[in-house]
């Protein structure tokens, strides 16, 4: 059946639908949350095993697929396109978060501390006129609205330890990569074994980064326009990094199951491709929300 | 002709063949149906809107009801309709027109589609949730937004989930396209409705995302304390504005490139002529999308920018005005010395040409900063988007409807009843929304209920035109439906001048198609 | 054209419905000199576009009708023309620029507020403005006048046609001198609002926490009347401005005037009322600053606005400082009146709302008691 001239258009599937419906109970158990709803937990949980559930059917009918041989050259490209362009919409999800940093720090902080021409005079002179613009912003224009907190994280400490352990896990899954393409399927387990611990440590340490920053520093999500940036960017990057060490870990059971070719093994570069995204996030992160 | 299909040709029956659908023509038909359902249920509420301000006075609906009334209208004849019935279009017609067997990703095809009924689902609850739905405009600008009732979280998971649905259609389109292509078709060879959706799936991804961090923000400020638009906390309201509209800007070219696409098929079609200008065409569209990037804050003239940004993005967004006119033009020399024929798909394509062309020049007013300190916030520019989204976007796919239905049921629809319905169509619409042109100048605001006196006149013209509208798109239901049961056989190049891919396979089109890929011919290549 | 004469006729045929004078059909030249730029330069750019849209569309037009097919004509291979696209390309662009210029020049002198003489602040409420004189320290508060509200409540049974400023009056017109260059900034309390009377050429949003400013010189003496301009909930279309230009000796009569009323309204704390005063001036009150969200009968708007009829705190003995503070300082959504209504006015309210609508306690509050409260919180 498998040709490799054709292109390889499934039958009809019911994972689409069933991921809709995941989706769908997941967000209506969020929703119920919000309002207080006694049950929203059932929902949630009810929402999220489907939402699992559909994962494992989809991706092991996708796997069965390929194994058997049903996959062209040009369906590989199609799922690498995919992949790539999910990422670039990842990218501008954060560059909504980085446009919101930026902004506080260039525009909203100093006009409310009366820098700026025109009406950003008047801001400062009749609204806040005891606040003085500072980044980062410890005592906000009203600060009895909110938490203030005690110091910021210094970059130079788990932060830039973590730039590390993230920076040595984009080299280790390359060098996976090369020992999976040379078919040296010890060395592969090896390094992608790495590449997980190296990610899950980096967890470890912003969940660390956060008992403190919250127990010790007092930073919260209410501690101004710092907390919520911070908080905002460094959580996105710290769930995706959660996901993509789990991606990556599955990737680690598979090549240990002999999934993979020398050839063929979209699925261990999508996730490479995906983990070096979030290392790349973790740059900026670095840069523009605990160094500048 | 039936070289290029397979004679094998067996469509799954039943329920499944729908639900679990992996087959573009039927995913496309689905995105069809659902688009013209919301078209209706987003008209429906608009005909509230209209009932409301027929008079002076409060008649029907209280100011609450009718602030979520504009609000969820606009939002499901934007996400609900236009967008969908662009991705139907495009799911439909590109494999076709690009000899692919399919999407490169049918089941995620599946599921773009299936989001879109529990995502409004989830919308259309939020009406009747504690509180009322959301109300504070479909731009949802904050603080305001933040005092949404029990709605709140339910519009914002809403957005996020019809989000994830538009940007995996983006993804097939793009993967479709610059993957499955027959052997032979070089991009500068694709059909204009094809690259217009190209360009079109780039703003999808790289708007998208964005919208859904924006109202991820509102979120975490109404319920997790965060002050991203609270300048007590060093935030800023407009922040918001300024994030919402890099989104929203390049939004409304996604609803307008597409319908820029199909323009460039029918009018070549009826013009018996090639399409003038092609490559032109396709930068132009290139340069639309790249600087609809960088005019967002022209929404915002007023919020009270510094000087220098008030100046760029004024300049930026008359720029936009040469690439759309250079679109305008070629579609003008297009029509020059053709033969033309003026069936209905033609009609709404001229239709659209004037109309689109009068919402842009309003839309040049608008982009002048100084004067849209007047127009802001007034009904010229509630005249100036339903001119460009209604008879522009709406138009268009009326016309990509009547220009595609022989291809897709197999028959010819009624000529006669469908010229009927343009020129109700589109008598109505201008009696419909020309007055708020006057309106907006004489300083009627937007998104009011109930208004001063002055003003009464002209929204009674208003409201008739908006009945009579809405009753004529009945009459494009009845047509459809007509053709689909039957009628006249169509050929399977239905259309004498028609160019491209599409009409070299079978009408109706059979289930499947370029199983393998066609051997093009020079012919076929025409544009 | 056969599109534009059909629109054209159609609105032709309704005609009769008024008067042809009535009818706004364009933008106000206004009063100020910025706002007849602003028409200037609108009327350039509507003249401009026109012209485009004749040549455009006339082009089109004539080939309609010259080159179909019923006449047989035989269609034309061509299908580019560089030089023709650079000139269609060109064309625009230096019409764009034409425009740019006065458009900058404008802009440039719009946002120029240096030397003024008169700095007014505007601030949005929830839905209301408040006006600082600031350099004359006074303050006034404007709400959409009586009449208006009980005509625009849903099925009012009262006729809007009969008032010619139907939703365009309030209860407090500011007063504005002319010939004087007046600095008016705006901002707002809740939400964000926009401050807009067409006949001085512009509008600003009011974005709470932050200040904008503007300017205006007024040439004429006259009424001049606005809306707010920007959503900002239930009561959007509730919230007109109205600006009262008078020569300048006029204005410091008024502001003298305003000033003496204010200071008098400061000391109501001695007076008393009888209950049926304190009922009639409660009603107006309430009417005027209530009504917009707790309505006229006293229900509220479910999940919204809570029903004042019924509620527990307008009814318990034990809560009357909490209703009375309610008044004066608000609580989340429900704004607080301390600043704008007096003593005898919040007593008055009070009572009004504990008797109202079958609220029956017999309660009676006099101006002493919301006094004291205010300075026990
Ligand atoms: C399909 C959707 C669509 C399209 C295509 C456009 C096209 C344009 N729009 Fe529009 N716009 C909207 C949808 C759209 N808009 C919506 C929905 C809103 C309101 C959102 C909200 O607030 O709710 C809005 C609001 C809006 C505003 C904000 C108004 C305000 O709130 O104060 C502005 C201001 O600059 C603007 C400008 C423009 C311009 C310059 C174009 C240009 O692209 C138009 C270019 C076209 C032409 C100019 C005509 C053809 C050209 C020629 C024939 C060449 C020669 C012409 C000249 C030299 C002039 N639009
Ligand atoms: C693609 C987008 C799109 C489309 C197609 C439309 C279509 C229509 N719009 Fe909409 N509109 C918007 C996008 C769109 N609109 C947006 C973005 C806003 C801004 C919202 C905001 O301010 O936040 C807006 C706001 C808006 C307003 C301003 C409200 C206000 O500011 O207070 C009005 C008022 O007239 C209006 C009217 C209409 C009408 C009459 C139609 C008609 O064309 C609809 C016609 C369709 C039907 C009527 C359905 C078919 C028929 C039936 C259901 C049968 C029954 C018929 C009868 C009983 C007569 N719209
Ligand atoms: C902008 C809308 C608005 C206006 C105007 C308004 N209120 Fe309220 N009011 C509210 C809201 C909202 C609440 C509920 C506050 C809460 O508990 O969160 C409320 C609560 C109250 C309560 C407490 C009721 C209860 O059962 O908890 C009283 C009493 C009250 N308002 C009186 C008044 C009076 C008197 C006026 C006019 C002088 C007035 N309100 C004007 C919105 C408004
Ligand atoms: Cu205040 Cu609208
Ligand atoms: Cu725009």
């Amino acid at each position: 059946m498998a040709s490799k001239d054709i292109y390889y258009v499934p039958h009809s599937s019911k994972w689409p639908l069933v991921g809709s419906l995941a989706l769908f109970t997941t967000f209506i158990g969020g929703g119920m949350l919000f309002n207080d709803n006694p049950n929203a937990n059932y929902v949630l949980l009810i929402g999220a095993a489907a939402v699992v559930y559909m994962f494992v059917g989809w991706f092991n009918d996708v796997i069965n697929e390929s194994t058997s041989g049903k996959y062209s050259k040009q369906v590989d490209t199609s799922f690498r396109m995919g992949m790539g362009w999910f990422i670039f919409s990842e990218v501008m999800f954060f560059a909504a978060f980085f446009g919101a940093l930026f902004y506080a720090r260039m525009f909203s902080i100093p006009w409310l501390g009366g820098e700026g021409h025109g009406g950003h005079n008047g801001t400062h002179q009749f609204l806040w006129d005891s606040f003085q613009a500072s980044w980062p912003l410890s005592v906000m224009p009203d600060p009895s609205k909110f938490t203030e907190y005690k110091d910021v994280i210094p970059a130079w400490g788990i932060p830039a330890l973590n730039t590390a352990l993230l920076l040595a896990s984009g080299v280790t899954v390359t060098l996976a990569h090369w020992a999976l393409k040379a078919g040296n399927r010890q060395k592969l387990v090896l390094w992608l074994f790495l590449t997980v611990a190296l990610g899950f440590i980096f967890v470890y340490f912003q969940v660390e980064e956060y008992a403190h920053a919250m127990n010790d520093l007092n930073i919260t999500l209410n501690s101004g326009i710092y907390g919520s940036t911070f908080y905002m960017l460094t959580g996105f990057h710290g769930f995706h990094v959660t996901m993509g060490a789990v991606m990556l870990l599955v990737i680690l059971l598979r090549c240990l199951k002999g999934h993979f070719t020398k050839k063929d093994h979209f699925a261990f570069e999508a996730v490479a491709w995906y983990w070096h995204f979030v290392d790349v996030v973790w740059l900026g992160l670095f840069i523009f929300v605990y160094w500048i | 002709m039936s070289t290029l299909a397979h004679d094998h040709d067996h469509a799954p029956s039943g329920l499944k063949r729908w639900i679990y659908s992996t087959n573009h023509k039927d995913i496309g038909t689905l995105y069809l149906i659902f688009a013209l359902t919301m078209f209706f249920v987003g008209g429906a509420m608009a005909m509230i809107i209209r009932a409301e301000l027929f008079q002076p006075g409060l008649q029907f609906v209280d100011p609450q009801f009718y602030n979520s009334m504009v609000t969820v209208h606009a939002l499901i004849m934007i996400f609900g309709a236009v967008m969908p019935a662009g991705v139907g279009l495009a799911n439909w017609m590109i494999p076709l027109m690009i000899g692919a067997p399919d999407m490169a990703l049918p089941r995620m095809n599946n599921m773009s589609f299936w989001i879109l009924p529990f995502g409004f689902a989830l919308l259309i609850s939020t009406l009747f949730m504690e509180g009322g739905g959301p109300a504070g405009g479909w731009t949802m600008y904050p603080p305001l937004v933040l005092q949404t009732g029990d709605a709140f979280p339910f519009l914002i998971f809403a957005i996020h989930f019809l989000g994830i649905s538009s940007i995996m259609g983006a993804i097939n389109i793009i993967a479709t396209v610059f993957n499955m292509r027959a052997p032979g078709m070089s991009l500068m060879q694709m059909p204009l409705f094809v690259w217009t959706w190209v360009i079109t799936s780039f703003l999808l991804i790289a708007a998208l995302p964005v919208l859904a961090g924006a109202v991820t923000m509102l979120l975490t400020d109404k319920y997790f304390g965060t002050s991203f638009f609270d300048a007590a906390g060093g935030g800023d309201p407009v922040m918001f504005q300024h994030i919402f509209w890099f989104f929203g800007h390049p939004e409304v070219y996604i609803l307008a490139l597409p319908a820029f696409g199909i323009i460039s098929q029918v009018i070549p079609a009826f013009s018996r002529k090639p399409l003038f200008g092609y490559a032109s065409m396709v930068y132009a569209t290139a340069s639309i999308a790249i600087l609809s990037f960088v005019v967002w804050a022209h929404h915002m003239f007023t919020v009270g920018m510094p000087l220098k940004g008030e100046l760029f993005f004024m300049y930026a967004t008359m720029l936009i005005a040469v690439p759309t006119g250079v679109k305008v033009f070629n579609w003008m020399a297009t029509m020059w010395r053709g033969a033309m024929t003026f069936e209905t798909p033609m009609l709404f394509a001229i239709a659209f040409v004037i109309l689109f062309t009068i919402g842009g020049f309003s839309g040049l007013m608008l982009g002048m900063a100084p004067v849209d300190f007047q127009y802001h916030d007034t009904y010229f520019v509630v005249a100036h988007f339903h001119y460009v989204l209604l008879t522009g976007a709406v138009f268009a796919l009326m016309s990509a409807v009547y220009y595609w239905l022989p291809k897709w049921t197999g028959y010819m629809y009624d000529e006669k009843l469908g010229k009927i319905h343009f020129w109700l169509s589109t008598i109505a619409a201008n009696v419909l929304f020309f007055p708020q042109h006057f309106l907006g100048l004489a300083g009627m605001p937007r998104r009011i209920p109930d208004y001063n006196i002055q003003f009464a006149d002209f929204n009674m013209i208003s409201s008739i035109g908006g009945f009579a509208y809405g009753l004529t798109q009945l009459l494009f239901v009845y047509i459809v439906i007509k053709c689909a049961l039957g009628g006249k056989k169509a050929k399977d190049k239905a259309w004498e001048g028609a160019r491209g891919l599409e009409w070299y396979v079978p009408s109706p089109a059979p289930h499947h198609t370029f199983e393998t890929p066609p051997k093009l011919t020079k012919q076929m290549l025409e544009m | 054209m056969k599109t534009f004469f059909i629109k054209f006729l159609s609105i032709l045929a309704l005609f009769p419905l008024t008067a042809f004078a009535e009818w706004g059909l364009n933008m106000r030249e206004g009063v100020t000199q910025i706002s007849q730029r602003v028409y200037d330069l609108h009327m350039l750019t509507l003249w401009v576009v026109t012209v485009i849209g004749i040549v455009v569309f006339g082009i089109m037009f004539w080939s309609i009708f010259h080159h179909r097919k019923s006449k047989g004509v035989k269609p034309a291979k061509f299908s580019h023309s560089t030089t023709v696209e650079v000139i269609w390309t060109a064309i625009p662009l230096a019409i764009i620029i034409a425009l740019a210029v006065p458009a900058t020049k404008l802009l440039i002198d719009m946002e120029d507020t240096s030397g003024s003489q008169i700095t007014v602040k505007a601030t949005g409420y929830q839905w209301k403005w408040k006006y600082d004189y600031i350099d004359d320290d006074l303050t006034i508060f404007s709400v959409l006048d009586t009449k208006s509200t009980e005509v625009s409540q849903l099925n009012s049974g009262l006729n809007p046609m009969e008032n010619e400023n139907y939703l365009l009056d309030v209860d407090e017109p500011i007063v504005l001198p002319t010939n004087t260059k007046i600095r008016i900034l705006t901002t707002a309390q809740d939400v964000i609002h926009a401050w807009w009377v067409p006949d001085l050429g512009w509008k600003r949003d009011a974005i709470p926490g932050f200040i904008n400013d503007n300017w205006a010189v007024i040439d004429k003496p006259g009424t001049y009347r606005g809306q707010c301009a920007e959503i900002c909930g239930k009561g959007h279309g509730y919230m007109p401005i109205v600006v009262k230009a008078v020569p300048m000796d006029e204005y410091r009569i008024w502001v003298a005037e305003k000033k003496q009323e204010a200071e008098a309204k400061k000391n109501t704390a001695d007076m008393v009322l009888t209950m049926e005063e304190l009922m009639t001036k409660g009603e107006a009150v309430y009417k005027a600053q209530c009504l917009a969200c707790h309505q006229a009968n006293g229900e509220g708007v479910p999940g919204v606005f809570p029903a004042l009829a019924g509620s527990a705190v307008a009814i318990e003995p034990d809560q009357r400082l909490g209703h009375i503070h309610r008044i004066i300082y608000g609580k989340n959504l429900m704004p607080a009146f301390g600043e704008q209504l007096s003593d005898v006015d919040i007593a008055a309210v009070t009572t009004y709302e504990r008797n109202a609508w079958g609220n029956d306690t017999g309660d009676i509050v006099q101006a002493k008691e919301v006094s004291e409260a205010r300075n026990k919180k």
